[in-house]
């Protein structure tokens, strides 16, 4: 059940993230949103599991891509955003979730609000709906704390020049751009209400970040009219990391 | 006495343990906590992984829905806090779309 | 086991000292915990300790304070199996909280705030081996790892050390606590790898 991916390719995304490209022979594929568990084995036989979000689009390569950040206190993130080389190999579990998944046959407007690292799963949707084609309009809002740390960040610009489906709009928790219009904060209500699908849309919502992100933003959606069921959620737990 | 520490996780991120018990995906499945009645998808329950075991609590009232601990060879599985969950058995547990 | 990740060792120590057997070392002091935090204010804070429906002692925060604390040092060892040594407390010794209660229930069941519990025999609680500590590292115990006060019972695995520690029922007939009922081991013991139930 736990497959072996060989690095094939890395890059940072950031100063603290990375995003890792692996082979994996047997990969089944997978649907955009769903995660792997990733296990890491010592020598003397120690080993640790985590979970990360897989940020490539379905593809019929054997081909996975983890975007992982690095925590200050992380015990497996440092690793596999310092360390890791090409040709090593990883054991991967998965791919995992059923739920929070965007599937290429949905056609419905979707709303995608991430906080930080919660961008990956996004990406894959947004990369999948992009390679996908079809119908379904995107919105995405995402929260960072200042303009370096944004994951995909040319690939984000390249989608907000294009006619294209995704319309991305940021907000920024501690430093913004130079003029920016919205001074420095948290996401509150007012900014949720105007930059989403208004719920009489009948948007489906993807919310993904850490925790106490995932709480406040659902909760405004809520808010808004989106009633429960049209709102999916990962949380990543009180530092962003899952597990 | 509640907490705001927003110290935990949710379904889905015991879904790599539990889905290979159940034999396809957990997180979708609705369910319902036997001690206040709330119905919500497994995803939304709050996980606290980072102790001897599992243990997924209602997102409502916080009383356990279940709890999982891996004993040796053996996985042993608590699931009082359920009264049902409704599964879907139609997807392989390996989907690809 | 599959394949070793090629230099990755982990958050853990190399060291000389001796640990009890499975047990790794770490300098971090990692939370764990089976729910949400509680967050107890002093004024509504009790300890008791109680036999069937009787309350035999109980404390307020300011009557548990105004007993005679003890300053100690212990092994941490984690089921989970990271150990931290030389941690440093400050409590009041269980045989102090005792020292007026006549029983004769072999059996300890420890209750938390929240829904957690743990037992043990009630001789494993006397005699020097635990405290309710409320002090770690010269500072108030914080919430996240069982402040206001919690049970410390070092010479057993760190799941018997209760946090958020509420009172102690004494009992005729041992009953499993929260990991206990789930196939943990009854008693505990880090230095025989009493992990799980069955373990020698």
């Amino acid at each position: 059940m736990w497959r072996v991916g060989t690095v094939v390719a890395f890059h940072d995304e950031t100063a603290t993230a990375r995003t890792i490209t692996l082979e994996v022979p047997d990969w089944p594929g997978h649907i955009a949103g769903q995660h792997v568990d990733v296990r890491l084995t010592a020598s003397d036989g120690y080993s640790a599991v985590r979970s990360y979000s897989i940020a490539s689009a379905p593809n019929s390569e054997r081909r996975v891509e983890l975007t992982v950040e690095r925590l200050p206190n992380g015990e497996v993130s440092p690793y596999l955003t310092q360390e890791v080389a090409v040709s090593d190999r990883l054991e991967l579990r998965g791919p995992i979730g059923g739920w929070f998944v965007w599937r290429t046959q949905q056609t419905e407007p979707i709303q995608l609000v991430a906080g930080g690292s919660g961008i990956v799963p996004l990406m894959a949707m947004i990369r999948s709906r992009i390679s996908a084609g079809g119908t379904a309009p995107l919105r995405l809002l995402y929260s960072v704390r200042e303009p370096g740390a944004i994951f995909y960040r040319a690939e984000l610009q390249a989608l907000s020049n294009k006619d294209n489906p995704v319309t991305v709009t940021y907000a920024y928790t501690r430093a913004t751009p130079k003029d920016w219009p919205r001074p420095p904060g948290r996401i509150d209500a007012a900014l949720i209400a105007n930059a989403t699908w208004p719920s009489n849309v009948g948007p489906t919502c993807y919310v993904c970040g850490p925790t106490s992100f995932v709480e406040t933003a659902a909760g405004f959606l809520a808010g808004l009219g989106n009633s429960p069921d049209k709102i999916r959620t990962e949380r990543f737990g009180p530092t962003g990391d899952r597990k | 006495m509640s907490s705001t520490a927003y110290d935990y996780v949710d379904g889905n991120a015991a879904a790599g343990e539990l889905s290979r018990i159940f034999a396809t995906d957990v997180t979708a499945a609705e369910g319902q906590c036997a001690h206040c009645g709330a119905i919500k998808r497994f995803a939304e329950a709050h996980l606290y992984m980072q102790g001897p075991g599992i243990v997924a609590r209602c997102a409502v009232c916080e009383n356990v829905l279940l709890r999982l601990a891996k004993v040796r060879q053996r996985v042993s599985l608590d699931m009082r806090g359920i009264t049902y969950l409704k599964l879907d058995t139609s997807q392989s547990l390996e989907s690809s779309g | 086991m599959g394949i070793t990740s090629r230099g990755f060792s982990g958050r853990r120590s190399a060291t000389d000292v001796k640990l009890p057997p499975g047990q790794y070392l770490t300098t971090d002091f990692p939370v764990l915990s089976a729910g949400p935090t509680p967050h107890v204010p002093l004024d509504r804070w009790e300890f008791t300790i109680n036999e069937g429906t009787d309350v035999l002692r109980r404390w307020d925060w300011k009557s548990f304070r105004d007993l005679p604390t003890e300053k100690f040092t212990a092994d941490l060892h984690c089921v989970t199996r990271w150990s931290k040594l030389g941690t440093s407390w400050e409590g009041v010794s269980l045989d102090t909280m005792f020292a007026d209660v006549k029983t004769d229930a072999p059996y300890a069941l420890v209750h938390s705030y929240g829904d957690y519990t743990t037992n043990l025999p009630l001789d494993d609680l006397m005699n020097k081996q635990a405290w309710i500590a409320f002090r770690f590292d010269d500072e108030d115990l914080p919430p996240e790892h069982g402040g206001p006060a919690r049970l410390l019972v070092p010479h057993l695995y760190l799941w018997k050390s209760a946090k958020w520690v509420r009172g102690i029922t004494l009992m005729h007939e041992d009953e499993p606590g929260f990991w206990e009922s789930l196939g943990y081991h009854n008693y505990g013991d880090p230095w025989r790898e009493q992990r799980y139930s069955g373990d020698e």
